[in-house]
């Protein structure tokens, strides 16, 4: 082998293609399966709420669409970056990616983008089939995209937080299912934060997911239990905060450059 | 004439453990170079360190040239470094690996130099395999090809014949051989002594995060040859290397 001059470019194109070909190899897993954990949601709420009207006008199958396809886009996005993460560190190939001449900000943008991609590979897919059972309306597409992108960039950023900091699958199990899960499904994906008592309402307040649901919701629409603009602001607010730990964490190296 | 590789007063700590203790060390460009030393003794530490892995406590270390914390881009573009551990990738082929690997280090349109090093590793009827049903040896072949798959022009080898079968071991060694002799600066680490005293012209060896002996490999040779007592017995490396680990004045 002689020594050429070669011509380098930046690594994260193929960081990222790496990353959304990883869950396409297993899509059944990563994306079918998502799919039908949301529309037996739908079936079982629906046939049992079918009476029930929301914001006085919507019916309760198409008021639960949105939030379902939201909840699979915010879950399936922190499970693709912490997945991915604890595999790679606990199987030894990270190294791989570590001794390459990655930023922390293209090792960042390359494993939340493909999570985001994933988030909303799913969440199309489960609103495809979903519309089967109703057709929630489009009133604001702008807020739609607005709040998914932001909700997936969140929900990446969280899983590589907790893909960083698990050393075992255990400690991201407990990570997913004590704290994603909860804020998740008590977030508003099936219910009105007005139809809760006044002190779960001042809690809900609290919970960073239920603004990127209702937003989410009001795109669809046109209504929601707080103003999308207050939702944006504390949905912008928390992304920047999330994103820059986890930037600070790569920048650091902790538990990866050790 | 810039050094391949420049260590200078390198100390790593792992809590309570000194790992590395003020080691310095130039190797210059073009040489195969043998990093030697017991389990424990800080080999891994130091290319760990030298790769960007692990951040030193105090000390400096380049590759080329470039400091490997402060220009990391410029250090790991130079630099292949084969681990010690048996590590892949389960979700993808051989070939694939290969074009990932090429792609992190920003090379586009890499296919020529994958299908050769592919060919030159005999990997070639295995090039569509999922890594998942590669031997031991293959895989450990893939891990070299990683290594050199952004063409660097140094190749830091963390005890590559491990667990590998003599074939293996013999067309591997002509391989990195053949590359030391197109110019590559080759650091080798491994517990098989005899093949350090056939391929690196010099040896350091580490012991408790010191090293405890630099020189070429016919000097140590030599002087060890010179000290021997009963005067009989061709020398190897084996005997400086026990020798000096156990604490005797060479």
């Amino acid at each position: 082998m002689k020594i050429n001059p070669v011509v380098y470019r930046s690594g994260f194109p193929t960081l990222l293609r790496k990353e959304v070909k990883r869950f396409y190899k297993v899509a059944f897993q990563t994306i079918a399966a998502p799919v039908l954990t949301a529309i037996l949601y739908l079936m079982i709420f629906e046939h049992v709420l079918s009476d029930k009207e929301m914001y006085g006008r919507i019916s309760y199958a198409a008021f639960l669409i949105p939030g379902l396809v939201m909840m699979s886009v915010l879950q399936n996005a922190f499970l693709n970056t912490s997945s991915s993460l604890i595999q790679s560190k606990i199987t030894g190939n990270l190294v791989f990616i570590l001794l390459a001449p990655f930023s922390h900000f293209e090792f960042y943008a390359a494993y939340v983008l493909a999570s985001v991609f994933r988030g909303l590979v799913v969440g199309i897919c489960v609103l495809i089939i979903t519309a089967w059972f109703a057709t929630p309306s489009f009133e604001s597409p702008l807020w739609i995209l607005i709040f998914v992108f932001l909700g997936a960039a969140i929900l990446g950023s969280l899983g590589l937080i907790a893909g960083i900091w698990a050393d075992k699958f255990d400690q991201l199990s407990a990570f997913q299912n004590f704290i994603i899960m909860p804020a998740t499904m008590l977030s508003g994906v099936f219910y009105s934060i007005h139809s809760l008592p006044d002190i779960w309402q001042v809690v809900s307040r609290f919970n960073p997911f239920f603004y990127m649901i209702d937003g989410f919701r009001y795109g669809f629409f046109g209504v929601s239990d707080v103003s999308p603009w207050s939702s944006l602001t504390i949905v912008a607010a928390f992304f920047v905060l999330v994103a820059a730990i986890a930037l600070r964490l790569l920048q650091k190296g902790y538990k990866l450059r050790n | 004439m810039v050094a391949a590789i420049s260590i200078q007063n390198i100390s790593k700590n792992y809590g309570e453990l000194q790992a590395l203790d003020d080691v310095s060390l130039t190797i210059e460009e073009g040489e195969f170079f043998g990093l030697l030393g017991p389990n424990g003794a800080g080999k891994t530490t130091l290319i760990s360190i030298l790769a960007g892995l692990v951040v030193a406590e105090r000390g400096q270390a380049s590759i080329m040239g470039a400091n490997v914390q402060d220009a990391f881009r410029k250090a790991r573009r130079m630099l292949g470094v084969v681990p010690q551990e048996l590590v892949f990738d389960p979700f993808f082929s051989v070939r694939e690996t290969l074009q990932f690997q090429s792609g992190y280090f920003g090379i586009q349109d890499n296919e020529a130099w994958i299908d050769e090093i592919i060919t030159e590793l005999d990997l070639t009827g295995k090039a569509d395999s999922n890594m998942r049903s590669l031997s031991g040896g293959m895989k450990r072949r893939v891990l070299v090809a990683q290594a050199l798959v952004h063409r660097p022009p140094v190749i830091i080898l963390d005890e590559p014949t491990a667990g590998v079968d003599v074939e293996l071991r013999q067309s591997l060694w002509q391989f990195i051989s053949r590359l030391n002799q197109d110019g590559h600066t080759i650091v080798l680490t491994t517990h098989y002594l005899e093949e350090a005293e056939s391929l690196c012209q010099r040896i350091a060896m580490l012991k408790q995060g010191k090293i405890v002996a630099l020189d070429t490999t016919a000097n140590l040779l030599k002087r060890h040859g010179a000290l021997k007592k009963d005067g009989e017995g061709k020398v190897d490396l084996e005997d400086v290397f026990v020798n000096i680990m156990s604490g005797s004045v060479l």
